[in-house]
């Protein structure tokens, strides 16, 4: 065993976004497992990827509102929706390019944002949870019977986005993309997190009226983590709108904000890391699932059928048991698992 | 006024099965302080095993009602005590996601056993309207209407005299100085959970009597009694009652005179706007109790 092992000696080294020398050789390994992923992944995997991409965009965006500010939305594919929906009517009606169309996308779901937003500064806790729930069964509503705009249910077609000098026309292209805008996200919101914004959040999460003794704004700090949060939804959704080219009302449902909470649950609260891994692991499980029952189903055909409700039975266990028997998600196994090594051998 | 009276029959029989959704979101709620996103689901269990009973095992209505009302108490319990008992304490998100995530497994295996889609539900009550005041009403809307009035009474008089009644009452206003007072508290836990999948069951049979058929899509009609919990106020039995009516006579009223202005589907979002509405005015419902909160 090495004795040189990493000692935090100043408190610039502290603040550094990634302390360590294995962090930052781990993330550039990653980086370049991510960066050639198109060269040696099937097309599918592509895809996947690029649907891992938005969920961690937006579950990020989530984490900072319900993981650090405490505040709980049900709301968030409402959200998403909102920015899909003028990313793609933007885009038709208005000619608007993609670079121009994202941020539109972001600021609109930013006002949805503080619409919401304001009447929520009176409430918390559970009546908190039932105005975003009302919120977004409103906007599906809107989304569903506003058809000289959305189009109802049979959805918009979006162009391929594009760049001045470069069209982003195949999945593979646009897994760049989404990857830019992942670590772009990442990166932002951790600083975020660092700074005294972030420090303020986590003061209301903890006890919001102490936190207004000791000088944080509170109305101003809940109205910008709703923002942010909608802002990075909004943007999430142009990306998967452009993504599938496609958009319809079913993509935006409440079942959709219920997955986005379970993201932060199972990869962990309050937590950048603990996002990305949630994130991805409740995208992938369906992926999984169905790997595991395709061949099954094929044998037994009976069994075709049943398997939107093995999906729903197998997510709805995740969660339980991830609450049940492991609170602090994925990042707190994480840890776990890393503490292990680093400690080794001398376990306490 | 024949069509305005027709719609707030209807309305009101919705309104019942609200209430006694809300009924038992609330009971959890005062007795655990756990707020209970699997109660639709409870509601569409009840009205699937009723079905089992009444459809497959050839029972006559009124006994396999009988036997799906032990089953769901039954269910009720085994379902406190693996899930939520462990849950007691824990932090808001947490506890909703955990009955969200139960709910997504109920759901999930409701569709696994009974398949995804729609199944005629065999209601005893005759098909023929009856006429009150020149409105057209169906029985089954007024037995509904009966038998939810029946049922909140009961609960009622069972809050207020009974000792397992009593014991909820007082584990409800502070939990650990009953526990000090010699209370069973689990026993108070697990009681609230039985009696709320009774009322849910009940609310299931009635939702699927007049509407005639069961499917995993009822659960959804159960979110719509969420704002009648937040109307009323989340600790209040009456508010529950009532929020459910309102909520019940509002959306139904709203889908007819309002549809005309603002597109079919306004009665399924009707709730949601009234209570966006009441949030803003009154943040504790209409009948809910302001919480004090100290540093």
């Amino acid at each position: 065993m090495s004795v040189n092992r990493y000692c935090v000696r100043t408190y610039k080294q502290d603040r550094r976004i990634f302390p360590s020398p294995m962090a930052r050789l781990g993330l550039g390994v990653l980086g370049i497992l991510l960066i050639s992923l198109p060269f040696w992944a099937g097309a599918y995997w592509v895809h996947v990827a690029c649907v891992c991409g938005v969920a961690v965009v937006t579950t990020l965006g989530l984490n900072l509102l319900t993981g650090y500010t405490g505040l709980i939305s049900l709301g968030h594919a409402a959200f998403m929706g909102i920015g899909a929906y003028t990313a793609a009517v933007l885009a038709i009606k208005a000619g608007f390019p993609f670079l121009l169309a994202l941020p539109a996308a972001g600021a609109m779901a930013a006002l949805a944002g503080v619409v919401v937003g304001i009447p929520t500064l009176r409430l918390k806790g559970l009546y908190l949870v039932i105005t975003t729930l009302a919120f977004q069964f409103i906007v599906e509503h809107i989304i569903f019977h506003w058809d000289s705009v959305t189009n109802a249910d049979t959805g918009l077609d979006l162009p391929a986005a594009a760049l001045p000098f470069i069209t982003f026309d195949s999945k593979e292209k646009f897994y760049y993309v989404i990857l830019v805008m992942v670590v772009f996200t990442a990166f932002c919101a951790k600083n975020l997190v660092m700074s005294r914004t972030g420090r303020a959040f986590v003061a209301i999460r903890d006890r919001d009226i102490a936190a207004e003794i000791i000088g944080i704004p509170l109305a101003r700090y809940k109205l910008l983590s709703f923002v942010i949060s909608a802002f990075i939804a909004g943007v999430a959704g142009a990306l998967y709108a452009y993504l599938v080219g496609h958009i319809g009302p079913d993509l935006y449902t409440f079942e959709k904000s219920i997955r986005y909470v379970a993201m932060i649950i199972v990869g962990g609260m309050a937590s950048i890391l603990g996002s990305i891994l949630g994130a991805c692991f409740i995208t992938l499980l369906p992926v999984g699932i169905s790997e595991v029952f395709g061949p099954l189903a094929s044998a037994y055909p009976a069994l075709a059928t049943r398997i939107g409700a093995v999906n729903v039975t197998v997510y709805g266990l995740v969660i339980v048991l991830f609450l049940l028997l492991e609170p602090a998600g994925l990042f707190g196994i994480w840890i776990r698992v890393k503490r292990y090594f680093t400690q080794w051998p001398f376990t306490y | 006024m024949e069509i305005f009276l027709q719609l707030f029959i209807t309305g009101l029989a919705w309104g019942s099965v609200y209430a006694c959704i809300a009924l038992g979101f609330v009971l959890i709620f005062k007795a655990t302080d756990i707020f209970n996103f699997a109660q639709p689901e409870l509601l569409m269990l009840g009205a699937y095993t009723a079905l089992t009973m009444v459809a497959w095992f050839n029972l006559p209505f009124f006994a396999g009602f009988a036997i799906s009302l032990i089953v769901m108490g039954a269910a009720g319990a085994v379902l406190e005590m693996i899930v939520v008992r462990p849950m007691v304490g824990e932090p808001v998100l947490a506890i909703i996601m955990v009955t969200l995530g139960l709910a997504n497994i109920l759901r999930g295996m409701v569709s696994l056993i009974w398949g995804p889609e729609e199944l005629p539900f065999p209601a005893p009550f005759p098909e023929t309207p009856v006429r009150i005041f020149g409105a057209y009403c169906s029985p089954a809307e007024l037995y509904t209407i009966i038998a939810a009035g029946v049922l909140i009474t009961g609960f009622i008089l069972f809050f207020r005299y009974s000792s397992m009644g009593v014991s909820m009452r007082a584990t409800a206003e502070d939990t650990q100085t009953a526990f000090l007072m010699g209370i069973n508290v689990k026993r108070v836990f697990t009681a609230s959970w039985v009696i709320a999948a009774l009322v849910a069951t009940v609310g299931g049979v009635f939702l699927a009597s007049f509407t005639s058929y069961a499917a995993p899509l009822m659960s959804f009609y159960g979110l719509r009694a969420l704002p009648a919990i937040i109307l009323g106020g989340l600790d209040s039995i009456p508010g529950a009652v009532v929020g459910g009516l309102i909520i019940g006579v509002a959306e139904n009223l709203a889908g007819f005179y309002l549809e005309p202005y603002f597109g079919s589907g306004m009665n399924e979002i009707t709730a949601f706007l009234i209570v966006l509405i009441v949030m803003m005015i009154r943040p504790y419902g209409l009948f809910g109790s302001r919480i004090i909160e100290r540093v």
